[in-house]
């Protein structure tokens, strides 16, 4: 996906695969990178939406599917753009050490409409389990989405359209 | 399951409070999103108008956290209940969790583990002017639970010092809590019951003024002063940082003024019936 030109404050819609992982995913993942195992997911290629969406009911590809708060996920960020990841979603503010790691790895920070799971739910095509089954709606699925509502929060340049937390 | 049991009763009030918005909270968001001058802010309210639409139609929760359940259960003068009868309310609410496919978001505070659906909030209360039991059933989400505050001040600070305090609480919910908000403010009893004033405050009618002259004129004044904060829907400006500002107080001690803040975010999600046989 190609973002190094959007500008923070712009809308985008965006057409591609999404990983969800909130706090017990990241804490699993650092721990992967710190023992030098091999990751479930390769996060050079991908997306990561703070998202823990709510069970499916039946005949639906996935329930409620808001973001949630990024800023608890502002510790796990260095390592994880070290290791290559550069898309981020989420809602809410991020610490000024993100903002800036943001510019200085030249990734990219939108937010997803905060409290609008069922409207974004129609924005999911389909759904898949990746790993860390246990966690229940915490685990890591592979959602592909289609017009799905951003708007650029950081952008790579680090302009936000936030304070710092 | 019999329409008229508890379990039926239960079910409908966790459909209701988890997949629409109250009309009174829908009158207000749809009267900010005509206002709204700032574009970016009215399409953020468009989007929460818009998201409870769907839910509602789809019947699916309005937001993927389906909260913490906090349930208060309001005892009338003809009522009898057994602690047999509050096990039943908390399983049919697990199993009405479950049914509705609302997301499991409890667990064990030190060993975390896997989500569950198990633990809640549950408070009992009298009322002697009630006939029957009434139940009110509140998801509360952790977006803007983990920005409540507690404040224990001087037994004579000033008004200014109590507004200053909930203004500071509003300004670091910010974005996170996900704005326009609710503000629960709750004054005096002890530390932990201005908390659940500031909780229940969020619970008082909408489209109504608050009957008591003094609470009724801060609820105004801080109205005002957090809607010129400026953090707007979703944090993007604007005028409509707050719906609405509701305060509760009960006697304290001599030596004390404990203030609660309790911050909703706009999807505010309860819902109450009154049931005369458990
Ligand atoms: S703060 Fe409220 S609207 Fe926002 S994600 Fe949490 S429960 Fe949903």
């Amino acid at each position: 996906m190609k973002f190094e030109n959007l500008k923070s404050g712009e809308q985008f819609f965006l057409n591609d695969f999404l990983y969800t992982a909130r706090d017990q995913a990241h804490s699993r993942l650092l721990k992967l990178i710190k023992a030098q195992s091999s990751l479930p997911i390769d996060l050079s290629d991908s997306i990561i939406y703070y998202c823990g969406p709510s069970a499916t009911p039946n005949g639906r590809v996935v329930g409620s599917c808001g973001p949630t708060t990024s800023s608890r996920m502002d510790m796990f960020v260095e390592p994880l753009l070290k290791a290559g990841l550069r898309i981020m979603i989420g809602k809410g503010r991020r610490s000024k050490k993100v903002r800036m790691l943001i510019k200085k790895y030249k990734a990219i920070y939108f937010i997803a409409p905060a409290g609008c799971g069922a409207l974004l739910s129609t924005k999911i095509v389909s759904k898949k389990l990746i790993c860390f089954k246990d966690l229940g709606p915490e685990a890591i699925y592979r959602l592909k989405v289609k017009d799905f509502p951003l708007i650029v929060a950081i952008d790579s340049k680090g302009h936000s359209i936030y304070e710092d937390i | 399951m019999k329409t008229d049991s508890l379990q039926h009763q239960i079910d409908k009030l966790v459909k209701r409070a988890s997949f629409s918005l109250r009309p009174d909270l829908m009158n207000l968001l749809i009267k900010a999103y005509r206002s709204e001058p700032v574009s970016r802010a009215k399409k953020a309210l468009g989007w929460i108008i818009d998201n409870a639409r769907i839910a509602e139609k789809e019947n699916i929760p309005i937001c993927q956290d389906t909260g913490f359940p906090v349930i208060f259960i309001e005892l009338g003068k003809d009522i009898k209940i057994s602690a047999d009868d509050a096990k039943r309310i908390e399983k049919y609410l697990v199993t009405s969790y479950e049914n509705n496919f609302l997301r499991a978001s409890t667990l064990d505070p030190i060993t975390r583990g896997a989500p569950s659906y198990k633990g809640l909030s549950m408070h009992f209360e009298f009322n002697p002017a009630l006939k029957g039991v009434k139940l009110t059933f509140l998801l509360k989400g952790f977006g803007s639970e983990n920005k409540s505050q507690l404040k224990m001040f001087n037994p004579t600070a000033k008004l200014e010092e109590i507004e200053e305090f909930v203004l500071s609480s509003v300004k670091s919910a910010g974005p996170e809590a996900c704005p326009p908000f609710v503000v629960g403010l709750g004054i005096g009893g002890t530390s932990n019951d201005c908390l659940l004033l500031a909780k229940k405050a969020l619970l008082m009618p909408l489209d109504k003024s608050n009957p008591d002259k003094t609470l009724f004129k801060i609820e105004r004044s801080l109205f005002k002063k957090i809607n010129s904060l400026g953090i707007g829907p979703m944090g993007f400006g604007g005028m409509h940082t707050v719906l609405a500002v509701r305060v509760k107080k009960e006697p304290t001690h001599i030596a004390g003024l404990p203030v609660g803040v309790n911050i909703s975010c706009h999807a505010l999600r309860y819902a109450s019936i009154k049931i005369f046989k458990l």
